[in-house]
């Protein structure tokens, strides 16, 4: 190790580099620097990690899977398979999913607390809000590109077999796909910032799963039953769910309708016509965005402890 | 430069530091000495605002409770425990935290120089001994060259020669003008880094003195280790405080600094009071021996 010597000039106290003297515009670069620095490390550390090899390659072999057996069940070509299997692939990624981008979120936060690395990254020159952002950017492209995979596959052997018929839905599926991860990957999140350590916060993103994959569905049945709720307060109650609010949005864009679901999809396509799509789009987007906020309020307040 | 006014932290029902007030001038070196559990890292991480907490902390009149961001773009830190991420490797790592200040990978590069880790950029920082991980931990704080360097025992894992070269290298820091704050149990570093010593107990400040008011007779300075019977640790502790000597609990033994021709009176004070030692070693290499740069720059002193 050598002595230091440190250039005089450079000092931050002679220089411009001093925050005092940078404008808006400085501060605002600055910011975005930082977020863009977490989100590439996020996503390096995400696809090098085992966790996400493997529910990438899980993925991707049940969308596949799920392709063939679609094809297989037509008996024959000039079926539309795109649509055919939108529907199968949608309860794989009810359960799929969600539970990858909540284990996703859970880790980031807690893990880095459990291990240390929160009190060092904290005491660098960077907010808590730019931390929780870069994460979630980066985990989001990283969850993002794993559908992807596993979507170009499926898409490349129908492609195959039968052509381009239904190919819009299966867009919109993986786009609403996309949606349902960024609203889990955001609970995930808030769950990851309110536990001290990771296993907690594992268990905290399990029991959410439970709840939104069966638990809300058996609550809704149930609570229809007991308290004779008519079809416009089921569907509000149901719409709440994020994992409804998808379904109906893939099942709205295959059949432009959601009669498929009896009176309740009923009434929603009367009511809302033209415009359901574009409601469940919202409660997509309400549900990434409102968890993502207050874990950062949380995050702000409670911080590294 | 650094202002501390009457900063609080309680978790829970512990008041790990309590009502602490300081300030210190630009160059000055401030070590903060005290056992275990004395509040110093607590203090440290609300000084960096990572812990929020009562009262107020300005760096450079910048309010760190209100712009922490800017107020720790003017800091390096290095932590006690040193947590890096594992499986990146140590050029990587460094390239990330450059990125967080805003310094080109040639800052990084010579960072990297300065503390002898060139080479081994392509090495997981899993495989890095302790004392690299601290070395990489200086380097990260250099990236910037920032006006004040934030230490929490810096050489608590690094072996003799690992010492004196980080002791060395921060000696010239404080030479070329840098604040300095840290942490430490050991008496050579203190007396050959610090211009001031905050004494601190149970998170209160007891004394703001110097090294040289601390221990008048530094240069036949030792550090003993003392290895106890199980569980006699505090009373040990307490013992040896109440007959008038500097004491560490350090997880690793009892560590007691004692004047060089009165190594045995910790022993024989233990033993009055009934405590068995079962063990103990030398430490540190006699204090006149310490690097020139002991004697505290006299315009720094308060």
């Amino acid at each position: 190790m050598t002595t230091l010597g440190v250039d005089r000039k450079s000092n931050p106290l002679n220089s411009d580099s001093n925050p005092r003297s940078q404008g808006n515009a400085g501060a605002h670069l600055s910011c975005l620097g930082s977020v863009i620095g977490f989100a590439r490390r996020e996503f390096r550390d995400a696809i090098s990690s085992r966790w996400f090899i493997l529910y990438t390659v899980a993925f991707t072999v049940l969308a596949v899977a799920v392709s063939f057996m679609s094809l297989a069940g037509s008996g024959s070509h000039g079926f539309a398979g795109f649509s055919r299997t939108t529907a199968g692939l949608l309860n794989l990624i009810m359960l799929v999913v969600p539970l990858m981008a909540l284990i996703a979120g859970v880790g980031t936060i807690a893990g880095e607390r459990e291990r240390g690395t929160l009190l060092y990254l904290l005491a660098q020159p960077i907010s808590r809000t730019e931390l929780l952002i870069g994460k979630y950017i980066g985990l989001a492209f990283a969850l993002c590109c794993s559908m992807c995979i596993g979507f170009g596959l499926s898409a490349g052997v129908l492609a195959w077999r039968v052509g381009g018929v239904g190919l819009s839905a299966f867009a919109m599926l993986v786009l609403f796909t996309c949606g349902l991860a960024l609203a889990m990957l955001s609970v995930g999140m808030l769950l990851s910032v309110m536990s001290r350590r990771s296993s907690v916060a594992t268990g905290l993103g399990l029991f959410a799963w439970l709840i939104l994959v069966f638990l809300s569905d058996l609550g809704l049945m149930a609570g229809t039953v007991l308290f004779k709720l008519r079809v416009q307060e089921v569907f509000a109650i149901g719409v709440l769910n994020p994992l409804q609010a998808f379904k109906m949005a893939v099942i709205v864009n295959m059949n432009a309708s959601l009669d498929v679901l009896g009176p309740v999809g009923m009434y929603a396509s009367r009511t809302f016509g033209s415009g359901l799509p574009w409601l469940l789009a919202l409660v997509l987007g309400v549900w990434a965005i409102v968890p993502m906020v207050i874990a950062v309020l949380v995050f702000r307040k409670r911080g590294a402890v | 430069m650094i202002r501390v006014s009457h900063v609080t932290k309680r978790f829970r029902t512990v008041v790990a530091v309590d009502d602490l007030s300081f300030s210190m001038e630009q160059g000055e070196s401030i070590a903060l000495w005290g056992s275990n559990g004395a509040g110093k890292t607590t203090l440290i991480r609300c000084m960096l605002g990572i812990f929020p907490c009562e009262g107020s902390v300005s760096i450079m009149d910048i309010d760190v409770r209100k712009h922490g961001k800017r107020a720790r773009s003017l800091v390096g830190y290095v932590p006690q425990e040193l947590a890096f991420h594992d499986d990146a490797r140590l050029g990587a790592s460094i390239l990330f935290f450059a990125h967080l200040r805003k310094v080109n990978a040639q800052a990084a590069a010579i960072a990297l120089g300065k503390v002898g880790l060139q080479g081994h950029e392509r090495k997981r920082v899993r495989d890095l001994s302790g004392g690299m991980k601290q070395r990489l931990a200086l380097a990260i704080a250099l990236l910037a060259d920032p006006p004040i360097i934030v230490l929490d025992e810096p050489t608590s894992n690094l072996d003799a020669s690992g010492r004196g070269e980080v002791v060395e290298t921060l000696c010239s820091l404080r030479d070329l003008g840098k604040t300095l704050v840290f942490a430490s149990h050991r008496p050579d570093e203190v007396l050959a880094l610090g211009t001031r010593v905050l004494v601190m107990e149970q998170g209160k400040l007891i004394n703001d003195t110097t090294p040289q008011g601390l221990w008048p007779s530094e240069s036949r300075v030792q550090t003993l280790r003392l290895y106890l019977s199980m569980g006699t640790d505090e009373s040990a502790a307490r013992v040896l405080r109440d007959a008038g000597h500097a004491v560490n609990l350090n997880g690793h033994g009892l560590c007691v600094s004692v004047p060089r021709n009165r190594k045995g009176e910790p022993v024989s004070v233990l033993a009055k009071a009934e405590i068995e030692v079962r063990d103990f070693e030398i430490l540190d290499e006699v204090l006149g021996d310490a690097p020139d740069c002991a004697e505290p720059k006299r315009g720094a002193q308060k």
